[in-house]
């Protein structure tokens, strides 16, 4: 599994090979509160960088999962629909949203690693 | 139910009360029926015993319903400072004059001879919101402010199509502070919508609004003044540059109570408009009665306004349900029939009674009491964009940072104070939100009372009372609920199971 990285919308991207895991960080799900419903894109959905690929839906707010990069959706998470409270206690792992069979692997040299996300938060603070 | 300090769980003269299937049981009735003879059973041999209705003598029932009326908040208990939602006094003139006989107990499908009065009202209280918007058309049926945008857009997409441009004008633009209905109703007539971001001062980002703008643009939806209760100073320049591209302005007229007398939109080149009745113009809302979305078309769109239209003929005014009998374009018809007249006596008594100058001291003072709220908060709670504001406060959470008091624990402590929560966590592009809009009916006196209130919360606060916070409310009928288990395992049915369920009447 090579390094995560970090959209500016509090996406996290993990790659392994050509696929790649997405899930919303451990400061968005802070922020969202509570999480009571998730919807995911379907298994051969292709999105574009940028292009809403979700809906997480808290307490608070409902909010748009972004995709990071272009790709083909393979495959979401199923546990989540069940237990949306994933999200809040495991963002980084078992609260992960979608794999992503990747279109251009150089759209993650654009997105942040941890250091800089860590930056990033701390200024939105 | 929570709170059990008295023998009978009673506090006071506030009474509690269970569900009405905990008091009433099977075997009991209010009335007594004899036993049907000769009929045929239309209940799939379901019998009395079988369905689990709960029986209450007609006291008991009474009490029940009394009792649990007593546990609502009304806009008539007290102030409902809920922001973007103009929780003011609807005045009781209005509703005498929606009990006349001569509107109450008319039908829709009466013969149009019949009810000349009734279309006399909407042809009156469509001549003074067309005067009050500078707008040439309405349509009045839409029944709620969703519906109305909903109005306004199709008659924008009928445009579109009418110059034969709908395969190409397919994004829609909205603002990141925008009400959730503008980009729903946008996505839903099948256009895609495309934020545009808030500038440092709240409002739009004109530059980045102009870098979006192309002839794939159908239209904007903005809302002015906007959910951050600010007034969209570049309105004039937004209108200009996108009808440039070809596109249409909608505006949401959510707000309008805040401008009502002093702006006309069509002055700033919005081609429609939806006003919430049961905002600006005084009609019960909020569980206490159905909205009203009458929406307003400019030159460009007034062809394509939904039927019916009222109309002046020789033999009086004329219901036009069909169409087209002009050159008009009308896109359909939006409901079955011509909108909620009781709504429209009810707005239209208050216009009549305020007058031109009346309506714009409605704005004028809504305004006033909005900013007094800022100006006297703005010392301990924290604004995240400079006032003056209009017709809301908007305040962040900056101010609790260093607590462990969040936005929802200073809310559900204002429940204990006797007070209706402001708007919260709305508009998303302020951290923990406080949207507070206390409207033209509140005097002095209340105002002052309510600052005072939250003046102490933030106190409490900061000073780490925290159980005041994380407890609250403690003192209303029920004390904090479950939020997160209430929306992830919603329960919305009581002691039914499965096996009931399958025996469906015929």
């Amino acid at each position: 599994m090579s390094a995560i990285k970090f959209t500016k919308d509090h996406e996290w991207i993990s790659l392994d090979g050509d696929t790649a895991t997405v899930g919303i960080t451990a400061y968005a799900q802070e922020q969202l509160g509570d999480v009571v419903f998730v919807e995911m894109p379907e298994a051969g959905k292709t999105v574009a960088q940028g292009d809403e690929a979700g809906v997480v839906e808290s307490v608070k707010a409902a909010s748009e999962v972004y995709a990071p990069v272009s790709g083909e959706v393979v495959e979401a998470n199923p546990e989540l629909e069940d237990n949306p409270a994933l999200v809040n206690q495991d963002p980084l792992a078992g609260g992960w949203f979608f794999r992503l069979r990747l279109s251009d692997a150089g759209e993650l040299d654009g997105l942040m690693d941890e250091a800089a996300y860590k930056a990033y938060i701390e200024e939105l603070d | 139910m929570n709170g059990k300090t008295t023998f009978t769980g009673h506090r006071g003269l506030e009474l509690r009360e269970d569900l009405i299937f905990e008091i009433g049981t099977r075997d009991r009735s209010g009335v007594d029926l004899a036993p049907l003879r000769g009929l045929p059973d239309r209940l799939g041999g379901i019998t009395r015993d079988q369905v689990d209705l709960p029986g209450l003598a007609e006291p008991e029932a009474v009490r029940h319903y009394v009792r649990l009326s007593q546990k609502n908040h009304a806009i008539d208990m007290g102030l409902y400072p809920l922001g973007s939602c103009t929780m003011k006094h609807n005045p009781r003139l209005n509703e005498k004059m929606a009990r006349l006989p001569g509107f109450a107990d008319i039908h829709p499908l009466q013969p149009v001879s019949t009810v000349q009065g009734a279309l006399r009202l909407m042809d009156q209280l469509a001549h003074w919101l067309k005067t009050l918007t500078g707008m040439p058309e309405v349509a009045l049926s839409p029944k709620a402010g969703a519906h109305g945008e909903l109005c306004g857009m199709m008659a924008v997409r009928a445009a579109i199509e009418a110059r034969g441009e709908i395969d190409r004008r397919t994004r829609v633009l909205v603002p990141e502070s925008a009400h959730g209905t503008n980009p729903a109703t946008a996505a839903l007539l099948g256009f895609s919508v495309d934020e545009i971001p808030a500038s440092e001062d709240g409002r739009v980002d004109l530059d980045a609004f102009r870098d979006k703008l192309g002839d794939d643009v159908a239209a904007i939806m903005l809302t002015n003044p906007n959910t951050c209760g600010l007034f969209e100073r570049d309105i004039i320049a937004i209108a200009d540059a996108v009808h440039a591209v070809g596109g249409y302005f909608y505006c949401d007229g959510a707000n309008f109570n805040a401008i009502v007398g002093r702006v006309r939109p069509g002055d700033l080149g919005i081609d429609a408009m939806h006003i919430n009745l049961h905002k600006t113009f005084s009609t019960p809302h909020g569980g206490g009665g159905p909205g009203a979305g009458p929406t307003v078309l400019s030159e460009r769109l007034a062809e394509f306004a939904p039927l019916p239209h009222v109309v002046a003929n020789a033999d009086g005014l004329e219901l036009v349900e069909h169409g087209p009998h002009t050159p008009d374009k009308p896109f359909g018809r939006m409901v079955a029939f011509h909108g909620q007249m009781g709504m429209f006596v009810r707005a239209l008594a208050y216009m009549m009674s305020h007058g031109a100058d009346g309506l714009r001291q409605v704005a004028d003072d809504a305004v006033l009491n909005a900013n007094y709220i800022m100006a006297e908060l703005g010392d301990v709670m924290s604004a995240p964009f400079a006032g003056p504001c209009m017709h809301e406060a908007l305040f962040d959470d900056t101010f609790l940072k260093d607590t462990d008091v969040e936005t929802l624990d200073f809310a559900k402590a204002m429940i204990d104070e006797g007070y209706h929560p402001m708007t919260m966590y709305f508009p998303l592009v302020v951290h923990g939100a406080m949207l507070i809009e206390p409207t033209e009916t509140e005097s002095k006196a209340s105002l002052d009372l309510f600052i005072a209130t939250l003046r102490d919360l933030v106190a409490a606060a900061q000073a780490g009372d925290t159980e005041r916070f994380k407890a609250a409310p403690q003192l209303a009928p029920t004390k904090r609920l479950d939020e997160t288990r209430a929306a992830r395992q919603p329960v919305l049915r009581y002691g039914v199971t499965e096996k009931k369920q399958a025996r469906a009447a015929e």
